[in-house]
């Protein structure tokens, strides 16, 4: 999977604590395996937003507030926005476990808590990756990102963990040869 | 400069003499754990995705069929199976089936499989729990749980550590529930975010494992990444007969940093609750006597244990549960409910009127056996109260002990437990 650098879309606008539970209530983890199914419920648990998933269109960008993903450990959370068709999170800041879900699973989250406080629901953003750069087309402003450490930029930047533990399994397995 | 627990810990699984907060570090895990809802996509993300044919120590690996099994329905079926063929195949010692374990955060403890000192992950975030016997253990993804199993290390950030001390001790009535409860309503369920919590004090040295595993439990509530309790008789003592390997409890030096800590008096804190819908929203009991039920749940890896089963026994004994209201009844493991079984708790919990399940995550994450309807009204003795958390999202859950949930079952409202106790029958007194 290729990392993208510059992201466009619409903007959906969450609040503050949404926690795991409400992003994809603990019924649908009978469908662990299978993204699309878990992205039809995405964020069905959140108060005015139980047919949320079926407005979303490919390529929106969800901003929340402060400790998005509080709660579960559960990975499908994250993978039910992907499975959404949200092709990026920011948000104020992150539970930690939901943060490094996103990571791991190489997919695009970023902390901004300027563009979690000025952005509005259905703003028009452009996102620069690279730089940490989020447009808002609808408002004319320019928010900043918070940098993440190198290792997870690394991370993100390879397509998450999976291509990191292949990579060290194939080390291994020289080094045992 | 000293190091926390927390980080001397890291430092240790890291290979290295020290480390900061804010350090990524690389790091061998001492034990791991996983479930029927984080097995299945873990296995598949290890052998499909990341090429791995098999775990590295299978020794070092538990597998709990808890969430949704017995199977709620034929997917959760499917989970279960792919559970169980993932451990087979894989050789994980610690598989325990349904109706031989429980709950994965009372079935490692009980077992002797996390141990001080040690450098713990599992697939949930409750994974926590263990830190009460001074070890380092935190919740992970699937993701996160494949890389293990593939090479035996993780990444992590190292912490800042938040100091917490109760000095004194908790009032009778009082548990590690409600203290823990009172805490994260001072500082919120963001309150810890991504930081190491480390409990300390003499209220602490008062309290027996299971409590505080309780308080630990609850580490995520507050965002935290880990609970750690410092090494004392009390553990050592729970840990005779039990632990299965040898270990080397960890202490914090005295020059540690913390990045802030707080102080609490624990003889005031009084029996509480946390009201709908979140755990940070804490309030004395006194404040919400009298709020009518419709279910009462004492269950989870919160607060299931023997000793949670033995205070409630002693408030329902002699007692039966309120019309309309219903009390179910979820013991944390097998060996839970066998020793409930050997002291009769469980004729008295089925003379009051209660049912009385196997082991299972079941309610508490709103799975099965007991999961709220629209406009319903729950005390619960789980650690979650956010919206649709137990069922229906405008299910209405307060958590509280199991001493309260219990009264609170008898009364039909929410009461503290003496006000049962005032009104014994006479052939019980």
């Amino acid at each position: 999977m290729s990392f993208p650098s510059v992201i466009r879309g619409r903007s959906w606008k969450f609040g503050v604590n949404i926690d795991t539970d409400q992003i994809i209530p603990a019924k649908y983890a009978i469908y662990s395996l299978d993204e699309k199914e878990l992205g039809k419920h995405a964020c069905e648990g959140v108060p005015g937003r139980e047919t949320w998933a079926s407005q979303v269109t490919p390529g929106d960008i969800l901003v929340a507030g402060s400790n998005f993903g509080c709660g579960s450990s559960r990975e499908i959370a994250p993978v039910a926005i992907r499975g959404a068709g949200i092709s990026l999170v920011i948000a104020d800041s992150y539970a930690r476990i939901f943060f490094r879900n996103a990571i791991n699973m190489g997919y695009p989250i970023l902390q901004s808590p300027q563009a979690a406080e000025a952005v509005q629901e259905g703003d028009e953003l452009e996102v620069d990756l690279d730089e940490g750069i989020i447009k808002n087309f609808t408002r004319g402003d320019e928010y900043r990102c918070e940098a993440f450490p190198e290792f997870m930029n690394e991370l993100l930047h390879m397509g998450g963990l999976v291509p990191w533990v292949r990579k060290r399994l194939e080390e291994q397995r020289k080094a045992a040869s | 400069m000293g190091m926390t627990m927390t980080e001397k810990i890291l430092a240790r699984g890291a290979g290295r003499e020290s480390v900061a907060p804010g350090d990524l570090v690389l790091a061998k895990v001492d034990f791991a754990m996983g479930h029927d809802l984080t097995i299945p996509p873990a296995g598949r993300i290890m052998r499909e995705q990341m090429g791995a044919e098999k775990i590295w120590d299978p020794d070092r690996v538990a597998v709990t069929q808890d969430h949704f099994q017995p199977a709620k329905d034929a997917a959760s079926a499917a989970l279960g199976r792919l559970t169980r063929e993932f451990s087979h195949d894989m050789g994980v010692k610690w598989y325990f089936e349904v109706g031989q374990g429980g709950i994965c955060h009372t079935v490692l403890p009980e077992n002797g499989l996390v141990l001080p000192g040690e450098l713990v992950v599992g697939a949930d975030s409750h994974s926590c729990t263990y830190g009460a016997l001074n070890n380092f253990a935190t919740g992970i993804g699937s993701t996160d749980l494949a890389c293990v199993l593939a090479l035996g290390e993780l990444w992590f950030r190292v912490p800042e550590t938040l100091k917490f001390v109760y000095h004194n001790r908790l009032r009778e009535w009082v548990e590690a529930k409600d203290l823990i409860l009172y805490v994260i309503g001072q500082i919120g369920v963001d309150g810890a975010r991504s930081k190491a919590m480390e409990h300390v004090g003499e209220a602490l040295k008062f309290i027996d494992m299971e409590a505080r595993l309780t308080i630990t439990n609850m580490a995520i509530e507050a965002g935290a990444k880990n609970g750690i309790l410092e090494f004392d008789e009390v553990t050592e003592r729970y840990l005779e007969g039990r632990a299965k390997r040898p270990y080397t409890p960890v202490a914090s030096d005295p020059d540690a940093q913390y990045e802030k800590v707080f102080e609490y008096d624990a003889e005031k804190v009084e029996l509480g609750v946390a009201k709908p819908m979140s755990p940070d929203n804490y309030s004395p009991l006194s404040e919400v006597v009298g709020t009518k039920l419709d279910q009462v749940f004492i269950g989870s890896c919160t607060n299931s244990r023997i000793t949670d089963l033995r205070r409630a026994a002693a408030v329902l004994k002699g007692h039966h549960v309120a019309p309309g209201v219903r009390l179910i009844i979820t013991p944390s493991s097998h060996q839970v409910a066998i020793q409930a079984e050997k002291e009769g708790l469980i004729g008295t919990f089925l003379a009051a009127g209660a049912a009385w399940t196997t082991a299972t995550c079941g309610a508490c994450l709103g799975g099965h056996m007991g999961v709220l309807g629209d406009g319903e009204v729950c005390l619960s003795t789980t650690n979650r109260n956010f919206p649709g958390r137990m069922g229906h999202p405008r299910a209405q859950v307060y958590l509280s002990n199991p001493a309260v949930a219990a009264a609170s079952a008898v009364a039909g409202v929410i009461t503290h437990p003496s006000e049962v106790l005032k009104h014994l029958p006479a052939e019980v007194a």
